[in-house]
């Protein structure tokens, strides 16, 4: 869906997405990493259950909310990625305790 | 200028006021309720949401009954509004708790449930006395400081914002007509027929009910009654969304329907002034953590101040005027709690022209003086 701008470059970091192996340039947020990775949606609400992906990209509009390294409901657009990251999406509300 | 006329006008249309009119519609009355723009102060917008009954009447016994009759009405007053609206207010009733966090504070609050229950005209209802270990069967994920607790399976929770909206709802597919922004400023009453006025105009009606909240105070005096109550601060933290994990509500801690954790809710004398400040807050946080450690890991979404309508003595006012026939007033901080009581009891007695005398303990003569003495 999304495509990279002709004159991004960068390191490259690997990490997961719901345990699959995915890349990304190491300037990129988790957000950033999440669309490019073709990631349509990171969350189920957890009122209706509807789809959500990350949207405003800056931090207002609390779309992107993913689990990261065992941590729910952390905002991918403002966190940058990183190399051997755990990233899941989440389905409802993000558990309290922290997920192994 | 607005000139109207209804047959029962009721002023406030917070959860005692929608509650008395959405009853008074019920039973085929024609209802106007006049309420206050959204600058109001709106306890119904900032309530803590339990139905609940333990602790409560220590001092005036027959509250206590008063609360187990509403709590007991609960379930058809949810599911009344559900026929109705259709919207579901999330009504539970497993029981509830009361933490404590020391060995003192546990016995202070074992030795006031038995003050309160060796009054000689109290209702009995169940309650038991938990230690740490019989707390943590019920609640898995309590931390170690929690020294035990009281569980009453009387009490329960709602959503309380869905309640609000299901009972204006409710009012007005009973043809019940509401009015915001029409703050009322004077009441007359002449040959039978009160007339209510404000910047807005004017509505004539037979019969009036205040439920204007801590507003009663300033309009009761106009129409032969007395609602000496102010203002009582509480403070108010919320949490994002979570997974189930609290299966009872607490006094101070509970899970929403939605998975929220809402921490509450401390009381304060600070007049009007609703804002929030950072030592309560901190303190009901770390009060909230210390109970459940797990909770220090979610994140804050919004912290609030409410304004709780509180008599003398901390209990409603229920009255009728002496000198001006047709008025009648309703005031309390428990407007969830007590709602059932309110749409069904109360306004069952304000269309039939009567308040029942059982309710006479209410009335605020008891302030008088020679009462009190």
């Amino acid at each position: 869906m999304f495509r990279r701008l002709p004159d991004a470059t960068g390191d490259t970091v690997a990490f997961t997405i719901d345990g699959k192996r995915a890349q990304a340039y190491a300037s990129d947020t988790v957000a950033a990493a999440l669309l490019w990775a073709g990631v349509d949606h990171c969350r189920t609400t957890p009122v209706s259950g509807a789809k959500r992906a990350p949207y405003c990209m800056m931090g207002v509009c609390f779309e992107c909310l993913v689990t990261i390294d065992g941590v729910g409901n952390r905002q991918a657009c403002l966190i940058p990625v990183r190399d051997g990251m755990r990233v899941e999406t989440q389905r409802g509300a993000r558990a309290i305790a922290e997920e192994s | 200028m607005i000139r109207e006329e209804t047959e029962i006008a009721v002023v406030g249309g917070g959860l005692v006021g929608t509650s008395v009119a959405w009853g008074l519609a019920r039973l085929g009355k024609r209802v106007t309720v006049l309420d206050e723009g959204d600058n109001a102060y709106r306890a119904s917008r900032g309530n803590f949401a339990l139905v609940w009954v333990q602790s409560k009447g220590l001092g005036m016994a027959p509250y206590a009954a008063w609360t187990v009759r509403s709590s007991n009405a609960w379930a058809r007053l949810a599911s009344s509004l559900n026929d109705e609206t259709g919207i579901e207010v999330a009504h539970q009733r497993p029981g509830g708790l009361t933490l404590s966090l020391s060995d003192a504070e546990h016995e202070r609050r074992v030795a006031q449930m038995q003050r309160l229950h060796n009054q000689s005209d109290m209702i009995r209802y169940p309650y038991e006395v938990l230690d740490h270990a019989q707390t943590g069967k019920l609640l898995p994920d309590i931390g170690p400081q929690v020294a035990g607790s009281i569980y009453c399976p009387l009490d329960g929770h709602v959503n309380s914002l869905k309640l609000f909206r299901a009972l204006h709802a409710a009012l007005a597919a009973r043809g019940g007509s509401y009015r915001p922004n029409r703050p009322v400023e004077t009441i007359t009453s002449s040959s039978g027929a009160f007339v209510l006025s404000g910047p807005w105009g004017e509505l004539a009606a037979s019969k009036i009910v205040l439920a204007a909240g801590i507003g009663n105070a300033r309009l009761g005096p106009q129409v032969g009654l007395n609602a000496p109550v102010r203002p009582q601060r509480g403070q108010i933290i919320v949490t994002e969304k979570a997974r189930s994990f609290l299966p009872y509500p607490l006094v101070t801690v509970r899970q929403t329907d939605e998975g929220g954790v809402m921490i509450g809710d401390s009381v304060e004398e600070t007049g009007f002034e609703n804002v929030v400040t950072l030592p309560v807050i901190a303190s009901m946080a770390d009060r909230a953590v210390r109970m459940f450690p797990m909770l220090a890991g979610l994140n804050v979404v919004r912290t609030w101040s409410a304004l709780r309508v509180m008599s003398q003595d901390g209990f409603p006012i229920y009255d009728q005027s002496v000198t001006h026939p047709g008025a009648f007033l309703a005031t309390c901080h428990s407007g969830v709690t007590l709602a059932p009581n309110h749409a069904f009891d109360i306004a069952t007695q304000i269309a039939a022209g009567r308040l029942a005398d059982d309710l006479f303990p209410y009335s605020a003569r008891r302030f008088h003086v020679p009462q009190a003495a």
